[in-house]
């Protein structure tokens, strides 16, 4: 089982060490990562392995967006499952 | 992977478009509650709610942090009481609404369906003891509502009903007279109901639904209307495209939810309904969609074919997207619930009769419509007349939910609040449909050859 954890805002330094420290803290395992910086403005998407990890989801989502709110940007993280349906056929 | 750009549509869409699943809706079967004896009655149909949705809540919201997708309301549905509580006299059903709340409160849902009564071609006692409670139902409670079904296009339409539900419609609103009538916000007047309809006021469990089953509707008015503005000029084929695609998306979700949440609660996956859902919201408007196809504003002429094409658009995507379809499945266009709608209404641009027209083309009818305290239930039922033929004639969903505010007249406004909203009261004619009104019995069912 995956979910998907997207960063959007305002670029700044180490924001993926941040979120990575976040996903390592709770024992999400990162299997794929891109990023796309269009002037200031900082996109970044994440792969995780959920199933191994040590806590509840809700509390992983949680976290992320506090660190979110602390570093100004929206940070989610939602099962791939959306993701599958609405884009594939 | 997944295309970066694809999760981003799907993050913005939800972020700042108010993509939403408007509502899991668990219908519920009373009839093994059936009993002679009021107490017992009242009992059954408490323990079989409260147990049969006792997870639904908890279940919606997990669903809801899963896949990050807010899920505005859950609600119940239930037989239609006038057949579950048949042998009740009008006291017994104030009681049994009573007894709804409760089971409402208790599993935590924010509405409940299924007070209400199919009476097509006649009634039956239990069917007028419930229809006489109705203005003491909705007013002793907040969660209940009410549907009564007036008419269908194989039974034509029963005059004696419309007849009694504007006096209906009068009694509720004064009854709910300190509350701006909002009473009336939960009692809707149908022709050609549907057995699986998700959204309230008009949600009931059908009798040919199974024991329980999940019926899911979705939204998202604010992802069509940023769509058709992001493609900007384009011919009409294209923006059909659009729509298309945009609809398939929005009711992909549904689908999971739904999925999901019938497996999760282990009930049976029944439809869902490809309704645009619109919320007062600034964003979350079918009016909008309307005006972003090139209309000044949404009431105009052009109006009318840019709400069919809206709606038949919504419909082919969203086939495709689900592997079963039902409810109501189309555009709504509930006045007070919709930014657009209101702003439209207050300036003059959206009258009521612009508004019964285009119920001709979608779903589902002369929703949410605030008309002067002082209107005649012989006025009311003329409207309710009108806008059931269309349904009857047209072979379709229509309805009728409107608010004649107590004390208040054209150019005032009504509060609601919620995802009821607020509108302006809206001006009828000023002639009377009385004598109309009181002829009584029954318009026959039209026929269905000779069709022009």
């Amino acid at each position: 089982m995956k979910a998907v954890v997207t960063v959007i805002g305002k670029d700044s330094v180490g924001i993926i060490a941040e979120v990575s420290a976040e996903c390592a803290k709770h024992n999400a395992n990162i299997v794929d990562i891109t990023q796309s910086v269009l002037k200031d403005y900082f996109a970044m998407i994440m792969l995780v392995e959920i199933e191994k990890m040590e806590t509840e989801f809700s509390v992983f989502q949680k976290e992320l967006s506090i660190l979110g709110e602390r570093k100004g940007l929206d940070i989610r993280a939602m099962h791939e499952d959306i993701f599958n349906s609405m884009h594939r056929i | 992977m997944l295309n970066i750009n694809d999760i981003l549509e799907t993050v913005n869409m939800i972020k700042q478009e108010n993509l939403d699943i408007r509502t899991v809706t668990m219908g519920i079967s009373l009839f093994d509650c059936i009993s002679d004896d009021q107490k017992r009655l009242e009992q059954k149909i408490y323990d079989k709610i409260t147990t049969s949705a006792k997870n639904l809540v908890p279940v919606a919201n997990e669903l809801e942090a899963t896949y990050g997708i807010p899920i505005i309301n859950k609600r119940v549905s239930v037989t239609p009481l006038s057949l579950v509580g048949a042998s009740c006299d009008s006291e017994g059903f104030v009681r049994l609404a009573g007894v709804l709340e409760r089971a409402a409160n208790e599993v935590g849902i924010n509405f409940i369906g299924g007070f209400g009564a199919l009476v097509q071609k006649g009634m039956t006692k239990g069917s007028k003891n419930l229809i006489e409670a109705i203005p003491e139902a909705l007013s002793t409670t907040t969660k209940v509502c009410s549907s009564v079904n007036v008419a269908s296009t194989k039974a034509g339409i029963n005059m004696d009903a419309v007849k009694r539900m504007g006096e209906i419609m009068k009694e509720t609103a004064y009854l709910t007279r300190d509350r701006d009538s909002i009473g009336c916000a939960k009692l809707v007047v149908f022709a050609n109901i549907p057995e699986d309809n998700p959204f309230m006021a008009g949600a009931i469990h059908g009798i040919g639904e199974p024991d329980t089953v999940i019926n899911v509707g979705v939204s998202g008015p604010g992802v069509v209307a940023s769509a058709i503005k992001r493609e900007g000029y384009c011919d009409f084929s294209q923006l059909a495209d659009v729509i298309k695609k945009t609809a398939f998306k929005i009711t992909r979700v549904g689908q999971l939810i739904a999925y999901e949440a019938s497996k999760r609660l282990n009930t049976p996956y029944g439809i869902i309904d490809l309704s645009l859902a619109p919320t007062p919201a600034v964003g979350d408007s079918v009016a909008r969609i309307l005006e972003n196809m090139g209309l000044e504003r949404c009431g105009t002429h052009g109006t009318t074919a840019a709400l069919a094409m809206l709606n038949d658009a919504v419909k082919k995507g969203g086939v495709m997207a689900s592997s079963h379809v039902g409810g109501l499945s189309g555009a709504f266009i509930p006045v007070s619930e919709d930014a657009g709608m209101i702003e439209a209404a207050e300036m003059g641009a959206l009258s009521i009769e612009k508004l019964e027209a285009m119920t001709a083309v979608c779903s589902v009818g002369l929703d949410m419509i605030a008309v002067p305290g002082d209107t005649s239930a012989a006025t009311l039922s003329g409207i309710i007349a009108d806008e059931i033929a269309i349904g009857v004639v047209n072979n379709k969903t229509t309805a009728v939910r409107l608010i004649p505010v107590h004390g208040k007249g054209v150019g005032e406004s009504v509060e609601f609040g919620g995802l009821l909203g607020h509108a302006p009261i809206m001006k009828l004619s000023d002639y009377s449909s009385e004598e109309f009104i009181n002829r009584g019995g029954r318009i026959p069912a039209p026929i269905h050859s000779l069709k022009n």
